[in-house]
């Protein structure tokens, strides 16, 4: 009896972690709207935990919660009649006649008639009419189930501005009819862009977290690793997804290596590249080829392959940078950033020299693009150092700690900066 | 079906120093736009120019003052009211529209007796 109830409440955790996009996005299409089929699929899981320790876990836990939501939608709808035709409908309903309640036992075990919407969500919520702070907040919501004290924790936001930012871009989606579909093949790259951007924003303020005392955030990190993976599997055509996965999982895969015992943080340089996870660096790697082949590459194809020629170099200086160098060239033509411009400053530097990527570096910086971006005076003071003009690396390593807020990154810039000043 | 409002906001200054030759070609383009409309899909239900923002009176509670509610460079000098699918559609149909000194803004109709 006990194990049964074990069971069940380890079933449920792990419904909700693996399915819960995949129930929300089949219940939205029943219900109509996406907070009521909010309110329904909590309410399923709800269900569930009571249900699966009384009859123990369905075979198929998703079909189980599908089927639970969708009926409650029905009732709802059915019980309250009047309201239905006041709401203003997410979905045509001429597009889908709502079925009748389905019987669970029924549908138990035919996950496959239950269609797979969770594109439609994912769209709906990376729609160009919501902001992208709300995007990755609808993101993180809907397709990831974390509830809004999670995200805002994630984000370091106080919990009332994430709840009402939340409210907002759902309340937007249903009073201006932002459609629950999945864009036509004509708009679909844009579109596609926009949540391949998400999904990497979330990746990367994981990967360095932008302040706190914490360098990588692997919640945040494992979160945007399975979105992507599960982008993949439903557009596994589409070269961006699986470009994007790709580069995820080669720079994911240095994770161990990027910090000291002490919590300091390593340069690509100094990692002990034999403990990078060779797992992630030859998956990611075959996508990159994958990526690569067919036509014009896109732009995180491109990161990607970067990515992929520094896992796969034996060492910092045995790296080929002229290949890097190529490769930022090809992506600054494709995506005309000026972050990337000054990333490239780095393969600059190991194939003509200290000097050449300066000249780079204080060109970008009279553009002004980038002022106030920290990686700039870091990069600038870095080559000063190499140029042996001291004083003039210490004023930059001053700059760049004045906008750096992670700890990691500042205890790095005060030790360059010890150095320097000696 | 829901309905929008698309606002045109657009620089005054250029638009009362336009050229008869640019008004002319202005005119022109708001006639071809509501010939797009339907074959977007979409319904034309209304639309207006407005006169310009020095001719605007504001009225809060019961006082009156000269000029409009808000002070903006690009001011709201006119609008169509369509029907539409859902927002893809009504941005579509925003996308066409003519505003060559600013651009338009995209409003749903609240619609009341939905709540």
């Amino acid at each position: 009896m006990n194990n049964q109830f074990d069971d069940a409440s380890r079933a449920v955790a792990d419904a909700h972690e693996r399915e819960w996009a995949f129930v929300l996005a089949a219940t939205v299409r029943v219900a109509g709207d996406i907070d009521l089929a909010e309110e329904c699929v909590q309410d399923a899981y709800v269900a569930a935990l009571d249900a699966w320790r009384r009859n123990g876990v369905p075979h198929n836990p998703a079909a189980w919660l599908t089927t639970t939501a969708r009926n409650r939608a029905l009732d709802t709808h059915r019980r309250n009649a009047v309201l239905r035709r006041k709401l203003p409908q997410l979905v045509d309903p001429t597009e889908d006649a709502a079925p009748d309640v389905v019987r669970i036992e029924d549908n138990i075990d035919s996950i496959d008639s239950i269609e797979d919407d969770r594109l439609r969500l994912v769209f709906t919520c990376c729609h160009p009419a919501i902001g992208r702070e709300a995007q990755v907040a609808l993101t993180l919501r809907l397709i990831c189930g974390l509830s809004t004290a999670e995200i805002a924790q994630a984000f370091l936001v106080p919990e009332p501005t994430m709840a009402a930012r939340v409210t907002r871009a759902k309340k937007k989606i249903s009073a201006a009819r932002i459609p629950y579909r999945v864009p036509e093949s004509a708009e679909l790259p844009d579109r596609l862009d926009a949540v391949l951007t998400v999904v990497h924003l979330l990746f990367t303020t994981g990967h360095t977290s932008p302040a706190g005392a914490q360098l990588v955030r692997s919640d945040l990190v494992m979160r945007a690793t399975s979105l992507a993976r599960m982008l993949h599997a439903l557009m596994p055509d589409e070269r961006e997804v699986g470009g994007l996965l790709g580069l995820i999982l080669l720079t994911d895969a240095r994770r161990d290596t990027r910090v000291e015992f002490d919590g300091r943080l390593l340069l690509l340089e100094e990692q002990d590249r034999s403990r990078w996870n060779r797992e992630l660096i030859s998956e990611g790697s075959a996508l990159v080829v994958q990526a690569l082949s067919g036509g014009v590459a896109g732009r995180f194809a491109v990161q990607a392959a970067i990515a992929a020629v520094h896992a796969e170099a034996p060492s910092y200086v045995e790296t080929d940078w002229s290949q890097l160098l190529g490769l930022y060239d090809t992506l600054l033509g494709i995506w005309p950033s000026p972050v990337v411009a000054l990333n490239r400053c780095v393969a600059l530097l190991m194939v003509h020299g200290p000097a050449t990527a300066l000249a780079q570096v204080d060109q970008l910086d009279a553009s002004g693009r980038l002022a106030g971006y920290r990686y700039l005076p870091a990069t600038r003071a870095d080559l000063l150092r190499r140029l042996d003009r001291f004083a003039d690396a210490a004023t930059a390593y001053r700059q760049a700690i004045a906008l750096a807020d992670n700890e990691a990154e500042r205890d790095f810039l005060l030790r360059r900066l010890a150095e320097v000043s000696q | 079906m829901a309905q929008y409002l698309i606002l045109i906001y657009e620089s005054e200054e250029a638009y009362l120093g336009a050229t008869p030759e640019v008004r002319q070609d202005i005119s022109a383009a708001h006639t071809r736009f509501a010939e797009q409309i339907p074959t977007l899909g979409a319904t034309m239900l209304g639309g207006n120019a407005l006169q310009p923002t020095a001719t605007a009176t504001s009225v809060r509670v019961d006082i009156v003052t000269d000029g409009p509610f808000v002070e903006t460079k690009e001011a709201l000098g006119g609008y169509y009211l369509i029907e539409a699918t859902d927002l893809d559609q009504a941005l579509a149909v925003a996308k066409l529209c003519p505003a060559r000194f600013g651009g338009v803004e995209v409003r749903p109709i609240w619609d009341l007796a939905a709540g």
